[in-house]
Parts: C-alpha cells; structure tokens; sequence
C-alpha cells in the first residue's frame, strides 16, 4: 500500500478533482469558479501523465497534458475577458445572480 | 519507504491541502495564492512521474500565466475585501456531502479497478521526443491549438472591450 | 498542355471567384472599390477557361481528363463493406464548353453590373455574391461525382436565394427568395434520394464507376425499376432547379432579383445546371425514366409557353420564355436528342443573357419602368440596345442564320424521330406549338418594347441609350447568336464543329431490354468498341426528319412572327377584343394557370393547417393532461401535508434534511445557474459508477 504505483496517483487526482467541482459549485466569484475549473483541469492532466508512465502508451499522454494545458490557457483568457464584460454589465461577478439564461 | 515515497507523499500532501484551502477559504486573494502551491504541487507530481518538460510547462503557463490572470480578474472586478463569496445557488454541507460521495465513488473506481500495468521506459529527458511528436504523430493538432490560440487572443481582446466603440 | 496541367488550371478556375469573394467579403467595406478586383479575377478566370479548352481540345478530343482522391475512409463497416468517398474532378468536352459558357457571361454581367448596379447602397456585397455563385456553379460543372454535385447545388441555392433576395428591404424580393429556396428544395429531397440508393447500392458517389457498374448489368437492388427511380428522382433535382413544370413556380418571382442576376443565374447558367446534371446522368436513364423526362420537359415547355402570351412585366415574359426554353432542354433530353439538347443550353444561355441585359438596359433607361404597355419608341432611343434584343430574339424565335435555329431545329427534329419511332406524337406536336408561340410572344415583347408610339412621354423623354460597360456585353452576346461560331452551314447543325466533333451523345449503360429499341447499338457498330451511338435507325429516323422538322419549324415560326406583327405592328388585328372574347383563356394564361393559388390553397394552406392543428393538439390535450396531473399532484400533496402535519410528527426532523436535499437539487431544476448544472453532472457522474460497478 506504501509502495507509490499507478493507484496513488489516480487516488490524487481524483480527490484534486472532487475539490475543484466542490469549488466550482460552492463558490460565488466568478473568478473563483474559474479556479475550481483549474483543479480539475489539473485533476485530468495528472492521470494523462500517470497512465503514460505506468500504461506504456509512449509519450502520447504528456502530448495530450500539454495540449490541455495550452486550451486551459486560452479557456482562462476567454473566461476572464466575459468576466470583466460581466463586471461593467452588472457590476458584479457573482454567478448565482447572473441567471439571465433563465428567461 | 523509499526517498521516491516520501518526496510523493510530500508533494501530495501540498497539492491537496493547498487545494482544499483555495476551495475553502474566505478571501479570494489567499485563494488565489493557495492555488500557487497547488500547482507547484502538480509540477512535483508530474516530476515524479518522469514528466519534467511537462512540469516546466506547468509551473511556466499556469503559475506564470493563468495564475496571474487569475490575480488580475480578481483585482479588476472585486474590491478586495470583498463580504461574501459562497454562492447562494448550493448550500455548503448538501454540496459537501455529495461531492463526498462523489469522491469516495471515484476513488473507489481508481482503487478496484484492474488497471493494465506495463511500465514504460520513459526516457530520461522527454524534451526531445515531445518535440518530435509534436511535429510529427500531432502536428495537425498542433497547427490547430496555435489557431486556437490566436482566436483566443484575438477573441478576448475583442470581448473585453466591446462596450467602448 | 499535359493532363496535371489541364487539372491544375481547373481547379484555378474553381477557386478563383471563391477568393474574390472572400477578399471582397472581409475587406469590402473598408476598400469600396474592391469590385474591380472581382471583376478582374473573373476575367482572369475567364481567359483560363478559355485556354482550357483549347488545351483539351488540340489535345485530348476524345478523351475525358479525372483527377480524384479519397476524401473520407470510412474502413470496413460490418454489413456494408469498405466506404470509401472520393473527390475529384472530371474534365470532357462537355465541361470544358461549359466552363467557358459560364465564366464568359459571368465576366459579362460582372461587366455590366459595374453600371446598372452603381449607387446601390450594397454594392460590393453584390459582387461577393456573384463570385460566389460563380464558385457553385463552376463547381458544379466540374465534378466528377454525385456527392460533390449535390454540395454545390445546394451552395448555388443558396447563392441563388442571396441575390434574388438582395433587395430585401422589398418584402416581395424577400419572399420570392424564400420561394426559390423552399421550391428547390422539394425537388432536392428527390434528388438526395436518388443519390442515396445509388450510393446505398454501389458504395460510390463516383458517376464513372456508377455507370461503370451498372454496364456490367449491376443494377441497384437487382432491378430496373429501382435503376428508373434513381433516374427519375434525381431527375426531380433537375425540375426544381431548372424551374421545371410543376416546381416551375420559383423562377418568374425570382425577377425580383437584379436584372444582370437574372440573365447570369435564372437565364443562362444556374437554371441550366439542372439540364446539366441531366446530361451528366443520361447514360443511365432507362427508356421510361427517359419518357417521363421528355413529358415534364414538353408539358414545361408548352405552359410556360402559353403564360408567357399575356404577361406585360418584361421581365416576366423572359423569365417564361426561358422556363419555355429549359422545357425544350429537358425534353430533347427525354428523347435522346442527347447533343442537341446540350447545344441548345450553350446556345440560349448566349441568347438569353443578352435579352435579359438588354431588358435591364431597357429598364434601367426607363427609371426602372418594366410594364411594356408603358414603353414602346425605344428604338431610336436605343439604338445598340433595339438591335442587340433583336437580333437574340431572331435567335430565340428559330429563324434562320442564328444560333438559335440551330439548335432548336435540331431538337425539333429528334422530337419528330422520336414520335416516328415510339409513336408518342404528342411530343412534337407540343414541341411545334410551343417554337409558334415562342416567336409570337418574342415578337410582341420587342414590338411593344421598341416599337410603335411612345406611351409614358415623360419616361420616354428622359430614356437614353446606356453607357459602353452595359452594351459591350450586349453586343458581345449578339454576336455570338449568330450561327458562324457553330457550324458553317447555316441550316444543317450536324455539319458543324459544334455537333461533330465536340459534343458526341454517349452510349447507354442501361441494360438492353430498358433502353428504347433505338437506342439499342446497332449490330455492326457495336463490333466497334467505342464508337456505339445509336442504331441505324435512329440515325435514319433523324435524317428522315430533318427537313421536315426543318420546314416545319420555318412556317411555325414564321407564322407566329406574322401574328405578332398582324397584331401589334399593323393592328390589322386586335388583342385586347381577343382577349375579351377568351376571357376564360385569357385569364387562365394570365394568372399562370393558377398555380400559385393552386399550391397555396394546398400545400402552403396544408401546412399551416396541420401546424395549426397541431397547436390545438398541444394547446387543449397535452396541456389539460399536463394541468391535469398538476391539479392530481397539488392535491396529493396537499393531502401528504396533512399527513405530515397530523401523523407523523416524529419523522418530520428526520424528512427535513432530506426533503431541503432533494428539493433544493429538484424544486428548481432548471435555475439557470451554472452550478446547479454542475450538481446535476456530478450526481450522474455517481450514479453512472454505480451502475456499472467497475469495483
């Protein structure tokens, strides 16, 4: 059980990705969403990298995280700009206020 | 215990409990920097799993970048001691518990599943051969990401300042 | 010229009205005078189809140039076997006259439009959209494959719905776009079926490896009957697109369009595409798929015929002279008339385009007046005008000498083969009457036009000849309605370049027993491989019927253009007492058989109805069950309220907590917020992992 393996990593990962949904939906910022967002793409990332060492699929896996982490950054530059535009519309970025989808 | 599992459960040990204090913590700026350690953490953990162009990448793009556009977002548009920050939309224990559950579900599914073990011979310094797949086996995918990118920047340039025309 | 280099020039071609488009579409509001470079690119395009064909024709006369690639592998699906679909390009004779046929009128009306369309507040926007419609349209001509066909028929649609609705502050132009589409859109259903059972049985969309497949006596599903559906639905893609009897509908509304958009699209290049795809299938027509085509084509040509008698919107009685026309296409067709049907679409699309630009020259001169009762005197007003119209309508009219004649006589006289050797007569009696009534109502339209008294003075006053970019082209396209660039001899068009050496009518792949018998390869030619046509007697019958057809056509013509002049010149006759003392045909004509009441009253009215239905359905039945069981849940659970409330207090605390769970994640399922969403996620997300307990 001590001995580091595949398993570890997966058990990391999953908790890394629990926390990042909790902070997706308890949180009110918009920004703070945003962060929740990161830890699960991180979440992801580290079972890419972890099957690519212990499943023998090359370096495919680490491929694939780098090109999470490149989306992950024109996903934040995206989310931050409608954040801001969300900003000087309601002068808030609190996103259980913003349910205009509703209607 | 070998040097490799302490170091593991070391960086482990970082990357969660720092998460745990990004989702839980009252002001958004210890938020943020909470986050810092967190993917230091990540970087660690990649290292360990032999990925250390990765863990470069990582610490360069999310901590040098995303990060401190997180840092921005939170100063444009928040004065900083801001009242409340819990959403209204779920309560915190219903959504502790369920995301509980949730965990215990998944990690339930990492540990009993029988996963197909074949270590692999992941060279020392990955740099090299990441190269090379990028520009060969992934080269479409990497043309399209640069694209990507620059709709990205093209399109949130374009959004953040719409109302000024 | 290699053959790379022929497939390389091709496909310039194709691409080159695609990037003026783009260029004027991104850039065109920062650089106005981006429509020069437009029409540049099509001039260009012009001269390299130009050189294209005569690359092919010096140096691959007889044979057909394809360039192709797989574009999707689909594997090796079980059940279905190995799909693979190709792109590719084929060149013929028949492709490469047709890429100079639409570049030249496309560069003209670019031309043209440069004048008639200045001062329009979208004027570049238009250019864009002639390149792309001419992108569509070369695309069409181009490929080598049903797929690809299908692709740009539906990309000239929509071409076609951007500029017949480029005036959509104009409800009407609006709405006769929304014709064009929804109409052509029946027919494109038929034609997608059709290509889906081919598909469905041969794995291809390639037409060589079709027609390939069904001379080795493959036939879809075994039969031939399912090989005449095939032919007959994707035929239906041909009657909407080119306006044929009863999709015909779309075309005259589509006048609303400007007038160089009509001659380009609904005059001499898209509405042919219809003709064209016909052309392109005809080897795989069995002889009642061929039947029905030439009784579409004949019924076509005769209503629109008799419409065009009485309508007074010069544009109008054009765009029922050209439904008249691409009816004779269609029919000629039908009867195996295979080379003369093509040569009548070169032909007309000439002809026709110079009559609709020269009615947009007639228009634009008369401050966008297009009722003919209100013009007449033009003549000396317009001098390049008066006889650029004329001499095409001399050409349209079939009188000797013009190109028109030609190719109209030639179909004529395969009608009249074709009633000799099956017996249907009533095809060149409809063919002939319909050429009589076409050279009357051409007569009338130009003597109303031009000659005669002047009856809107003020108009009349301010009429003046259009500048030299609007009769260029004018006069370009009167000039090639002369019969000199066909054939030498000015009455027999088989002696020609044209029909003898470019333009050959391909054998039938059908199996022999579904041909018609004269089309069967006759015994001694079928021993030479390659050069199988027709049988001696077709070939007989044809020349049997060829100055009969010939005279025939002479006097029908002549005749109708003496009518004309009886009626409208000298007024030894008079129309208007005609037409009171056959109110009832007169109307009829006039209001277009009533067809669009027709299809009004049924399918538009139907639909409505049915939807209308429908809403009642929704309205009173769904709802009522809906509020019904609303009414059964508060009632339930008002009387569980009681419950709760009176007997099982002690479970209350317990039901709290779980009942503030549950509701808080059901009462508002559909909150808008996001993360209410994310809950719901997470939840399937457990639910999935129980459910396929991988532990």
């Amino acid at each position: 059980m001590l001995q580091v393996g595949l398993t570890h990593f997966l058990i990391i990962s999953a908790v890394l990705f629990s926390l990042g949904i909790y902070g997706i939906v308890t949180r009110k910022n918009a920004v703070m969403v945003l962060m929740g967002i990161e830890l699960v793409l991180n979440a992801a990332n580290i079972n890419f990298v972890a099957f690519s060492k212990f499943g023998n699929f090359g370096l495919g896996g680490q491929v694939i995280a780098l090109f999470v982490i490149v989306l992950a950054a024109a996903e934040a530059a995206i989310a931050l700009a409608i954040v801001l535009n969300i900003y000087k519309t309601f002068s808030n970025v609190n996103v259980d206020e913003i349910d205009h989808l509703k209607e | 215990m070998t040097f490799y599992d302490i170091i593991f459960y070391l960086f482990a040990a970082i990357t969660l409990i720092s998460a745990l204090f990004v989702v839980s913590t009252r002001n958004i700026v210890y938020s943020a920097f909470y986050l810092l350690f967190t993917f230091f953490g990540v970087a660690g953990i990649y290292v360990l799993l032999g990925a250390d162009f990765i863990a470069v990448v990582q610490i360069m793009v999310y901590v040098g970048g995303i990060l401190i556009l997180l840092l921005f977002g939170v100063m444009l548009t928040n004065k900083i001691t801001n009242v409340e920050i819990r959403t209204g939309t779920v309560q915190l224990l219903p959504a502790a518990i369920g995301i509980g559950i949730f965990m215990g579900a998944v990690v339930a599914v990492m540990i009993w599943t029988e996963w197909k073990l074949e270590p692999a011979q992941i060279p020392l310094t990955t740099t090299k051969d990441i190269g090379h797949l990028l520009i060969t086996d992934y080269v479409l995918i990497f043309e399209l990401l640069g694209i990507l990118l620059l709709i990205a920047l093209i399109g949130a340039a374009s959004i953040a300042r719409r109302d000024q025309e | 010229m290699s053959e790379s280099l022929l497939i390389n020039l091709s496909i310039i071609i194709l691409f080159l009205p695609l990037l003026g488009f783009s260029i004027v579409v991104l850039l065109g509001k920062r650089f106005p005078k981006l429509y020069l470079l437009e029409v540049g690119i099509l001039g260009i395009a012009l001269l390299l189809s130009v050189a294209l064909l005569l690359g092919k024709f010096t140096n691959y006369m007889t044979n057909d140039i394809v360039a192709s690639f797989t574009w999707i592998t689909m594997g090796n699906a079980p059940l279905v076997g190995s799909l693979n679909i190709e792109l590719g390009i084929k060149i013929d004779n028949i492709t490469a006259i047709m890429l100079v046929v639409v570049n030249l009128i496309s560069f003209l009306v670019h031309v043209y439009s440069i004048e008639y369309m200045r001062g329009d507040k979208r004027y570049t926007r238009y250019f864009a959209y002639l390149g792309i419609f001419t992108f569509s349209m070369l695309g069409i001509v181009l490929t080598h494959n049903l797929l690809m066909m299908y692709i740009f028929w539906e990309l000239v649609g929509v071409s076609s719905f951007l500029l017949i609705g480029f005036w959509f502050e104009k409800k009407s132009a609006a709405d006769a776009a929304k014709k064009a589409f929804i109409v052509n859109r029946i027919g494109d259903i038929g034609m997608f079926i059709g290509i889906l059972i081919l598909f469905t049985h041969y794995k291809t969309f390639t037409f060589d490896l079709i027609f390939q497949q069904i001379a080795d006596g493959n036939l879809p599903f075994g039969s031939d009957a399912w090989l005449t559906a095939a032919g007959i639905l994707v035929f239906m893609g041909a009657v909407g697109k080119s306006a044929q009897f009863p999709l015909h509908v779309w075309l005259p509304d589509a006048m609303e369009g400007p007038t160089p958009v009509s001659a380009l699209i609904h005059a001499a290049t898209m509405v042919a595409a219809g003709v064209y795809l016909v052309v392109r299938i005809f080897v795989m027509l069995t002889a009642d798929a061929m039947l029905v085509i030439a009784v579409v084509g004949a019924f076509t040509a005769l209503v629109a015929a008799t419409i065009a008698l009485t309508q007074n919107d010069i544009k109008k009685v054009l765009a029922y002279s050209t439904v008249s026309q691409l009816g004779y296409m269609v029919m000629s067709l039908g009867v195996g008339a295979y080379a003369f049907a093509f040569f009548h679409l070169v032909t007309h699309a000439f002809f026709k385009a110079c009559l609709f630009l020269g009615s947009g020259s007639v228009i634009h001169a008369m401050h966008h007046e297009q009722d003919i009762r209100n013009m007449g005197g033009l003549r000396k007003k317009m001098p390049i005008t008066y006889y650029t119209f004329l001499v095409s309508t001399l050409a349209i009219s079939g009188v000797p000498f013009f190109s028109g004649f030609l190719s109209k006589d030639g179909i004529l006289a395969g009608t009249l083969a074709f009633g000799k050797l099956t017996g249907h007569w009533l095809i060149p009696l409809m063919a002939f009457t319909v050429a009589a009534l076409t050279a009357f109502y051409m007569f009338r339209l130009v003597i109303l036009t031009f000659h005669g008294k002047p009856k809107d003075h003020h108009k009349f006053e301010h009429a003046h000849e259009s500048p030299f970019v609007m009769t260029a082209p004018l006069v370009l396209l009167a000039v090639l309605s002369i019969f000199i660039w066909y054939t030498p001899n000015p009455i027999a068009p088989d002696a020609g370049w044209f029909m003898k050496t470019w333009v050959k009518t391909p054998v039938q792949v059908t199996p022999l027993e579904s041909r018609f018998n004269f089309m069967q390869p006759s015994r001694e030619e079928a021993k030479v491989h390659g050069e199988v046509v027709h049988s001696v007697e077709y070939s007989e019958a044809i020349h049997w019927a060829h100055y009969p057809a010939m005279l025939l056509s002479l006097i029908v013509a002549g005749l109708g253009i003496l009518i004309a002049f009886m009626f409208y010149q000298w007024k030894k006759l008079n129309a208007d007492k005609l037409a009171v003392k056959l109110q009832l045909l007169y109307n009829f004509s006039l209001n277009k058989w009533y067809l669009d009441e027709a299809y009004d009253a049924t399918a538009v009215h139907g639909t409505l109805g049915s939807s209308k239905m429908l809403a009642w359905f929704d309205n009173k039945i769904i709802d009522g069950i809906v509020n019904g069981s609303a009414w059964v849940t508060r009632f339930t659970s008002k009387l569980s309220g009681l419950f709760d409330t009176f007997v099982v207090d002690g479970l209350v605390n317990f039901s709290a907590f779980f009942s503030g769970f549950i509701g808080l994640s059901f009462k508002r399922l559909q909150t808008g917020k996001v993360q209410t969403y994310i809950v719901y996620v997470v939840f399937a997300v457990i639910f999935l992992l129980l459910f396929l307990k991988p532990f």
